[in-house]
């Protein structure tokens, strides 16, 4: 009997554990990201992975400035953060792109910040400036030697980030690549970009300016180097937007609100730079 | 009190199945809708995988044949070295060099598989580019190069093992028939060790198709058709490489190839038990 009574107590144990995760299939960690959105001390963000340093410089001086404020960021991508925003799981929802129409029926993204994206090659590589059409042909594999862009005998190595990565989706949009790019090695970080495209001679690739660092070398596109003011009246061509996700219908809660005023406001554009962004043209 | 702990043992001992239990219908209720959305056919073995593009396509055969060859790869080159590295260990080594081989091969096993991933990277990747004149490095062959280390140290040390395991006299009639050592290990130990052998080559295989960090950082991850020389994607790095930005049926169909890495473990242990029975039944 005693037995009888232990499995069943058991077996309610897993039942409920069962009923509880099976229904949601949601990590756990999302949860607890929702309790602390509704809290309105606290300021969650979710989004891009691109965009980590330029929160992370803003929050940090948000939160110096207002000590019972704390702003979080989880980053998981753009697409993932738009859908956290949309779903309100977030409070303000981050994205290196543009919004897509269908999701602009019920979001709002405003232009925090403009990020280059510069076009790298291996310190080696004699080639100093492309256009995007040439650009385009590389990787859209219509060009597969160096020298017919002006450059040595060697063939071209095209590197480039994973399906859905902002940076991607942002170069392909400006090259007109989609769907057509012919890639060598598909990387999942700007890290490992410029890592493989600083070791390999013949190697071209694309990665946030800010973040490209000086193991590779950043070349011009259509004669223009990526330098804030050219990429800020949009001279320098390869570029995307760092966009602010906010639910259309439902009001932000006053920390969230302060935070989206400060992060557009000027006062923001000197942490922008210092993260190595571009803010936006006032 | 007695009871109380009887009760937790139960409880603890009931919690790894549920563990088991939970990923198993995870895997299915999450995998299942994708693979009825997309065809099984076109699912499992659809030739291009295309997921974020304007017209989706989700062939998984890539991934599947990429995975298949690069774990057959790793154990072609790993098993003989594995072999013979614990054949010298269980019959050829002095004390003192056995020992420190044996510490080095635990250390291998220790490893993380981000470090195996980044020396694969920064070593082999440059290296295999220059010898065999490629224009770039990061291919199957790369990965397989680096599974192949990968899965060493399982098999070494269950095969040190097995090979331990068989009786003295054996080898000590082979040798009192006039064979010479060579001829007792590898006509008399290794036969009889051989479902312990077996069982470690499985061991290395369920480790090289599991693998994902390491691989995702030599292969070049683009979704082609495995060759050789060229940039590849395994079912595991397949699933790591986009879960974190993917959205809709794209998402739920990486699900689906989780569930089909799962069946590929789930038949690789299940081979693994039958060898392990199997030699139970020949002691």
């Amino acid at each position: 009997m005693k037995k009888i009574i232990t499995i069943a107590a058991v077996l309610t144990i897993m039942a409920g554990a069962l009923g509880g995760c099976g229904t949601n299939g949601s990590p756990a960690g999302e949860d607890v990201k929702s309790e602390k959105a509704k809290s309105s001390q606290t300021v969650a963000t979710d989004g891009s992975t691109s965009m980590e340093k330029v929160i992370g410089f803003l929050s940090e001086a948000y939160m110096e400035e207002h000590g019972d404020i704390k702003v979080t960021y989880n980053p998981t991508g753009s697409s993932s953060g738009i859908q956290a925003a949309a779903e309100g799981r977030c409070d303000i929802g981050l994205a290196s792109r543009d919004l897509k129409e269908e999701e602009t029926a019920d979001l709002q993204g405003t232009v925090v910040a403009i990020d280059g994206i510069g076009i790298i090659v291996n310190p080696d590589n004699p080639t100093e400036d492309l256009t995007i059409e040439q650009i385009g042909k590389i990787y859209s594999g219509e060009i597969t030697n160096w020298k017919e862009v002006g450059g040595s005998d060697a063939p071209i190595v095209c590197i480039g980030r994973e399906a859905a990565s902002g940076t991607r989706d942002g170069f392909e949009e400006v090259t007109g690549t989609k769907d057509k790019c012919k890639y060598s090695q598909e990387l999942t970080s700007t890290g490992d970009v410029v890592q493989t495209v600083s070791g390999n001679p013949n190697a071209i690739g694309y990665a946030s300016v800010a973040s490209a660092g000086d193991t590779v070398k950043m070349i011009s596109v259509e004669g223009v180097r990526p330098t804030t003011d050219t990429i800020q009246d949009g001279e320098y061509k390869v570029q995307r937007n760092f966009v602010l996700v906010t639910k259309k219908d439902t009001a932000l809660s006053r920390a969230a609100q302060e935070f989206f005023d400060f992060a557009t406001s000027e006062q923001a554009d000197s942490l922008i730079k210092e993260a190595g962004a571009v803010p936006v043209k006032r | 009190m007695e009871k109380a702990m009887n009760l937790l043992f139960l409880v603890c001992g009931l919690l790894t199945i549920l563990f088991v239990i939970l990923i198993t219908v995870f895997l299915v209720i999450s995998g299942i809708p994708a693979i009825r959305n997309i065809g099984l056919g076109d699912f499992l073995f659809g030739k291009t995988w295309a997921s974020t593009s304007a017209r989706p396509s989700y062939g998984i055969l890539p991934f599947i044949l990429t995975s298949v060859y690069g774990t057959l790869g790793a154990v072609l080159i790993g098993v003989p070295i594995g072999l013979l590295c614990a054949i010298f260990l269980a019959k050829m080594s002095p004390k003192k060099v056995g020992s420190v081989v044996r510490n080095v091969v635990d250390l291998l096993a220790g490893i993380p598989s981000v470090v195996y991933g980044l020396v694969g990277m920064i070593i082999i990747v440059p290296c295999v580019r220059e010898i065999f004149h490629l224009p770039d490095g990061a291919n199957l062959f790369s990965a397989i190069l680096v599974l192949a280390v990968m899965i060493l140290p399982s098999v070494i040390s269950v095969s040190e093992t097995a090979i331990k395991a068989v009786p003295k006299e054996y080898e000590e009639a082979s040798l009192a028939l006039g064979a010479t050592k060579t001829e007792t290990i590898f006509k008399v130990v290794v036969p009889a060790a051989k479902s312990g052998i077996v069982t470690a080559v499985v061991l290395g295989i369920g480790r090289a198709v599991g693998e994902a960090m390491a691989v995702m950082m030599v292969a070049g991850n683009v979704a082609n058709m495995p060759e050789l020389f060229g940039s590849v994607r395994f079912l595991t790095t397949a699933v790591a490489s986009e879960m974190s930005y993917s959205s809709g049926l794209q998402r739920q169909a990486l699900f689906s190839i989780a569930l089909v890495l799962f069946l590929f473990i789930m038949a690789i242990n299940l081979i693994l038990n039958v060898m392990i029975k199997k030699g139970e039944q020949n002691d």
